[in-house]
Parts: structure tokens; C-alpha cells; sequence
């Protein structure tokens, strides 16, 4: 590589060598940090990730104030606003720091179509950290009805528009985060299971074990999976609870998933047994146990967070697949796969483009986790 | 090579059974079977005549039998109640719902299946490839950073949504046909020039849908690989021997890059089959995936069953002819396996 900077290469401090001078510092240059001081250090340097990242784990944050953050309960219905359009806001305006403007529904009586227009002229304050609407339960235990923000007194706030049933569009795209997020989650808890165990044996052992672990691999990894996912979730017993049916469709997820994982895991247990330092565990008398919890899995687990990382975003893609088909997760639960379910309607698309919304977080979601996943990679390997 | 091919079917096979027996097991998970439940609301609305015939149904498909000998049957290694006739000797088994045997009612949209996916295929090779290739040669530049961003996106948008936004603008503006694979003056009328480009222009917008994602991976791929030959030195020799632009980046390195260009279909097959079932029950295509999702909420398991087969088939029909290739493209996967035994 001819046309990198040579200079950054051959370049001599001219301060004296201090050699009490931190060696975690995050802005020495040279190696001997330690190598997870390495691998951040590397990290940082992906902006993307970096951002992604950040959005991911504040999302993941607010997941269990989301009856706070949202304006509107989730099965919250009104039937005078059914398939609303988004409403207008705007800030610091008339002494208050938001208002919106109210619409106004009409029944063309030519077509039957409810019409929908946005009054200019009476703007409504938007409270701030007010009580309104029904009561929920934060963690479980404090129950409360304040709220973020709130529609205003007598009036909607409706910033996504409404759909077919007149429920707000914004505050279920925002309950549905919950499930839609944790899906992927629990899905990758299982196949990270199931590839580890399979892969470590499969390494570990070698032998006929091995031969029959890689020819389950190959036999599942050629499997298209979502009839086999539609086949195994249409198998879910009709009269389950949303709780259970959300648990066996984030199993169904993991299921199928292993044999990356478990790939990964023996290749890179077949790698590192050559390695000196497991022979010198080895010849000082370390137990097998030892060996692969204290000298092997530090070198591998960050390979293996850094894949999982990868493959979360196919499981939220699955859930929402499934759902969208029907045979996900059912209608009292709220997720954006099931909000998607009403676009498979073209004429109700083409009418009210507003309901393909849930669509925007998980693009969003889906790109981050692939952005925090290859910088993750990219930075595991701090020594290339 | 007629080693390698023999071993490879032999492999083929031995998938298949087991993954026979996977989807025997999956269709029979659900509690109850079809025509149980039929049989149930029957008496209770005291249609004798028809339980009659549910039973001799039950009879004919040996659903008194057990688990594995039903599983046996299915396949036609076992003698059932009217002898061996099961998936082998193809009798592929009775739709409940439909009241028909289960060939009947897949009928046309097997061969349509196979139609869609093949096409799907074909779009990807010939957008990645050219793709791959510019984004190589013209690596970190504006085209490179499109080629880059189509993946992103082709990655991250789910299947089902680009459907519908395809099909609503190129309806809107380019005129292209929604729905279907082909015009309704066609249906099941016997191929012609007609029905072909009918089923041409119907085909378009599924086919980028399909295809998205797998030539987004795929361009990545070749990109990534291109990238390697060209900064070799035999490259660099080239150029100072005075070859071509061309023929230097076409002749030897694109030809090396191609390798896991083709192996890499074999892995993309299973998405892309998965895609094709979404996306034709959104695009109401008279592929097998509607067909598929309503026998599986009907619990119509010979028929699901069979899809599941037939499509799991088809990938690794798919998988087996690019090795194959692959074979034929790289002596030394064809010799390697003969070094080694």
C-alpha cells in the first residue's frame, strides 16, 4: 500500500520517553495496552459503529419507559380517527414550547371517505410531563399515568397518523419496539447455545462427533428457512397466551440459526488447540475445563459477540416476516411486523402511506446492528 | 470428475432422507390432524354419511397407523393400505382441503416456482457481476459508493416492503403489470410467444425483489475478491508488459474472483427460495408460497408436507448443479477429494 501516509509510519515523538506515563491512555500509539484498551481504541475509530452502536443501546434503554415516552396507550382507540393523517407541530410558538394543529374529519358524502383537514387557525399547546390517559405500571410496580408528553386537552396528537382502528401509529410503533427488539435477543440466547455446545463438542472431540455435527450443519444450513419457520410456528397451538406464543416464535427464531455459530465456534476451537499456549497449559497439567474456559474462550468469545451481533438483525427481519404473514405473533401483542400486516393491503398503501411507517425503525434497527457488527469485527483483531 | 459426481449425489440422497424425515416430523407437530377435527365437527352436526367417508380417507392414508410407519408410507418404502405409494413412486399424497390429490392441486405452480427462482438467479449474476467488477476496479469512488449503498439497502429493507413499492411505482409509472405471472387470457393455456413475454414482463418486478439482497451480498463478495487479485503482482506485471485496461482485469484476475462467485450461490440459495414464498403470497404469484401458507393454517399436512419437500428439493437441487460448476470452473476441488482418500 504505496499511498498510505508514510509519515505516520516514521513518526518520532519529541518528548522525552516517560516511562511511568499511563499505559491505558487512550491516545498512546503503541501496542502494549491491554488488549481490550486495544480492541476499544480500534472500535472508536468506526464512526458508524460507534453511532450505531449508541443508538442501539439507547433504544435498548428506554424499552422499559416506553409507557412513559409514548403519548398514547397501545390498544388505544378513537374511532372518529380511524386512518388519520400525521399531524402538524410546531415549536415555540404562541409562549408554549409545542402546539399542534387539531384536524378535522368530514364524511365525503359522494364517496364515504372520511376527510381529514388541519385547522391553522386553533393551535393546541401540547402539555409537557402531564397525566393523561389510562394507567400503567412502571416495572411492574409504580403505577402512574404521566406521561412524556400528552395529546392536548380535548384533543389528538397523532404524529404518525392513525390506523384502521383509529389507535396512534407513533406510540404503537413505540410499544412494538419491545417485542420486535427482544425478539432477536432471545432468538440469539438460543442459537448461541445450542451453536456453542454443538460447535465446542463438535471441536473438542473431533472424530465420528465432529463428522456428524458438520453433516447436521450443512443438512440445516440448506434448509430455506422461512417455510420451515412459517411450518414450525403454524405448529403453535392456537389457544397460547401472546407471552408464550412471543417465546416459542423467539425459539422458532433460534433454532435455525446455530450452524454459523456452531461453524464458527469449531473452526476456531480447531485453530486455537494448535496454538503454543494451550500446549504449555497443557504440559503444566491444566484440566481440560481450565484450558477452555481460561486460555481458549477469551480468545474466541469476541469473534462469537461480534457474529451474534451480526445476525440479530435476520431474527428482527424473521419476527417481522412471520408476523406480517399471519403467523407470528398474534394481534393483542403489538409489534412492527403486525403493524406491517395492515400493508399488505396495496389500496389502504396507496391511500394512506402512513401505516408503512414501522417500516423506518426497522430499516434503522436492521442497518445499525450490521454497522455495530462489522466494526465490532473489524476491531476484535487489534494486532492486524 | 464422475467420482466427485457420484459421491456428490450420494450425499444429495442421504440430505434428503433426513431431511424427510425433519418435515414428516414438523407437519405432524401441530395437535390433531385435519381430518380429525373434520371428523369431530361432523358427528357433532350428525352428517353420517360423510364421517363414512372421512374414515375410509383415514383408512386410505393409514392415519390409524403409527408415527414412523405413516412416515414410511409417506415416502413408499413401506407397504401402506393400498401397497407402496408413497413420494417415491410419486403419489404425493391426498389435500384434504382441496378434496384432490395433492399433484393436482401444486400442479402449474411447481414448474412457475422453479421459473421464478431460475429467473432470480440469472438477475443476479447479471447485475453482480458487472457490478462487482466496476465496483472493483473503480474501488472508493462515487460508483464503488453507490454499488455500496444499493447493498445496504437491498439488505436491511425487508422483502415484502420492496415489493409493494415496486409494484406500485412501476405500475404508476412504467406501465408494469401488478399481480399474477401473467395476463389472464394465458391461464392455462399452452405456452407461446404470447404467454412467454407475458410472463416476462410479469416477472420483472418479483425478480428484483427476490434478487436484492442476494446480488447485493454477492457484489460485495466479488468486490472483496477483485479487489485481492488485482493488487497482485502478476497484474502489475501485466500492466508494465503493456496489456490492455481490459484484458488485464478481465483475462486472469476477474476469472480467479469468479470462483467463490459460484460457490457462493449454493449458500444463497436457501434465502433466495425463502424470498421467492414471501414475496409471491404478498405478490399473489401463482408460485407454491401462497398454496403453502394456506395448507399450513388449514393443518392440510400432506400438502404442506409436500411443499416443504419439493422446496427444500429445490435448493438442494439448486446447491448440488453449483458444485458441480464449481467443479468443472477449479481442477482443484475435482482432485482434492482424490488426493485426500
Amino acid at each position: 500500500m504505496q499511498d498510505h501516509d508514510d509519515a505516520e509510519y516514521h513518526y518520532v515523538s519529541p518528548e522525552a520517553y516517560d516511562a511511568e506515563a499511563d499505559l491505558q491512555s487512550l491516545d498512546r500509539v503503541d501496542l502494549d495496552a491491554p488488549t481490550y484498551v486495544l480492541i476499544w481504541r480500534r472500535f472508536l475509530r468506526h464512526r458508524l459503529a460507534v453511532i450505531s452502536g449508541v443508538y442501539l443501546v439507547a433504544i435498548y434503554l428506554a424499552l422499559p419507559f416506553i409507557d412513559f415516552i409514548a403519548p398514547y396507550a397501545p390498544a388505544q382507540r378513537d374511532a372518529d380517527f380511524i386512518y388519520a393523517p400525521p399531524q402538524t407541530v410546531s415549536f415555540l410558538t404562541d409562549g408554549h414550547f409545542a402546539v399542534t394543529y387539531p384536524i378535522e374529519s368530514t364524511i365525503d358524502l359522494e364517496t364515504f371517505q372520511a376527510k381529514f383537514e388541519t385547522n391553522y387557525d386553533k393551535p393546541e399547546p401540547i402539555p409537557i410531563f402531564a397525566n393523561c390517559g389510562p394507567k400503567y405500571y412502571l416495572f411492574g410496580v409504580l403505577e402512574s399515568n404521566l406521561r412524556l408528553f400528552c395529546p392536548p386537552e380535548g384533543g389528538t396528537l397523532h404524529l404518525m397518523g392513525a390506523d384502521r382502528l383509529g389507535r396512534d401509529i407513533h406510540s404503537r410503533i413505540m410499544h412494538g419496539a419491545r417485542l420486535s427488539l427482544t425478539v432477536g435477543l432471545i432468538g440469539i440466547a438460543i442459537s448461541f447455545s445450542i451453536g456453542m455446545v454443538l460447535g465446542g463438542v463438535a471441536g473438542y472431540f473431533g472424530g465420528i462427533v465432529d463428522w456428524f455435527v458438520m453433516r447436521a450443519i450443512e443438512i440445516v444450513r440448506s434448509l430455506p428457512e422461512l417455510p420451515l419457520w412459517l411450518a414450525l410456528s403454524a405448529a403453535i397451538p392456537a389457544n397460547w397466551g401472546p407471552v408464550s406464543v412471543f417465546f416459542m416464535i423467539s425459539i422458532i427464531l433460534g433454532l435455525l440459526d446455530w450452524p454459523g455459530l456452531a461453524r464458527a465456534v469449531r473452526s476456531k476451537f480447531l485453530a486455537l488447540r494448535e496454538e503454543d499456549y494451550v500446549k504449555a497449559a497443557e504440559l503444566m497439567g491444566a484440566s481440560p475445563g481450565r484450558i477452555i474456559g481460561a486460555h481458549m474462550m477469551p480468545n474466541f468469545m469476541s469473534h462469537l459477540v461480534a457474529s451474534a451481533t451480526l445476525s440479530i438483525p435476520g431474527m428482527i427481519l424473521g419476527e417481522t416476516a412471520l408476523s406480517f404473514l399471519g403467523l407470528g405473533l398474534r394481534p393483542p401483542a403489538v409489534s412492527w411486523g403486525l403493524m406491517l400486516n395492515d400493508a399488505l393491503n396495496l389500496t389502504a398503501v396507496t391511500i394512506y402511506p402512513w401505516i408503512t411507517l414501522p417500516l423506518v425503525p426497522v430499516i434503522m434497527v436492521v442497518l445499525a446492528f450490521n454497522f455495530l457488527g462489522d466494526g465490532l469485527r473489524d476491531a476484535m483483531d487489534p494486532y492486524s | 470428475m464422475i467420482r466427485f459426481l457420484i459421491r456428490r449425489l450420494f450425499t444429495m440422497a442421504g440430505t434428503l432422507v433426513v431431511v424427510s424425515a425433519l418435515v414428516f416430523a414438523i407437519i405432524n407437530l401441530p395437535p390433531g390432524d385435519f381430518l380429525s377435527n373434520q371428523i369431530a365437527e361432523l358427528r357433532a352436526t350428525g352428517q353420517e354419511a360423510s364421517i363414512a367417508k372421512a374414515e375410509f380417507l383415514r383408512k386410505t392414508y393409514a392415519l390409524d397407523k403409527s408415527l414412523p410407519e405413516q412416515y414410511l408410507i409417506w415416502l413408499g418404502v413401506w407397504p401402506g393400505p393400498e401397497g407402496f405409494n408413497g413420494l417415491l413412486q410419486g403419489e404425493y399424497g391426498w389435500s384434504f382441503e382441496f378434496d384432490r390429490p395433492v399433484g393436482e392441486v401444486v400442479g402449474e405452480t411447481l414448474w412457475l416456482t422453479v421459473v421464478v427462482n431460475l429467473a432470480a438467479v440469472l438477475f443476479i449474476y447479471l447485475t453482480a457481476l458487472p457490478l462487482g467488477a466496476i465496483a472493483a476496479v473503480k474501488a472508493n469512488t462515487w460508483i464503488d459508493y453507490l454499488a455500496a449503498f444499493i447493498g445496504y439497502i437491498g439488505l436491511a429493507t425487508p422483502n415484502f416492503l420492496l415489493a409493494l413499492a415496486l409494484l406500485f411505482y412501476g405500475n404508476r409509472y412504467l406501465g408494469l403489470p401488478i399481480g399474477g405471472l401473467m395476463d389472464p387470457e394465458y391461464e392455462g393455456k399452452a405456452m407461446g410467444m404470447g404467454k412467454a413475454w407475458s410472463v416476462f414482463l410479469h416477472l420483472i418486478v418479483p425478480v428484483i425483489v427476490i434478487g436484492t439482497s442476494g446480488a447485493a451480498a454477492m457484489v460485495r463478495r466479488l468486490r472483496a475478491n477483485l479487489l485481492d487479485e488485482l493488487s497482485k503482482p502478476y497484474v502489475i506485471t501485466a500492466q508494465a508488459k503493456g496489456v490492455p485496461h481490459a484484458t488485464r482485469v478481465i483475462r486472469y484476475p476477474l476469472r480467479m474472483a469468479l470462483n467463490p462467485f459460484v460457490a457462493d450461490i449454493g449458500n444463497l440459495l436457501p434465502s433466495l427460495v425463502s424470498g421467492s414464498v414471501l414475496v409471491s403470497v404478498v405478490m399473489s404469484l401463482p408460485t407454491i408460497g401462497p398454496t403453502l401458507l394456506g395448507a399450513l393454517r388449514s393443518q392440510d399436512f400432506y400438502l404442506s408436507g409436500f411443499i416443504l419437500m419439493f422446496v427444500s428439493a429445490l435448493t438442494l437441487f439448486g446447491m448440488l448443479i453449483s458444485d458441480i460448476l464449481l467443479a468443472l470452473l477449479d481442477p482443484r476441488i475435482r482432485f482434492s477429494s482424490r488426493t485426500r482418500n
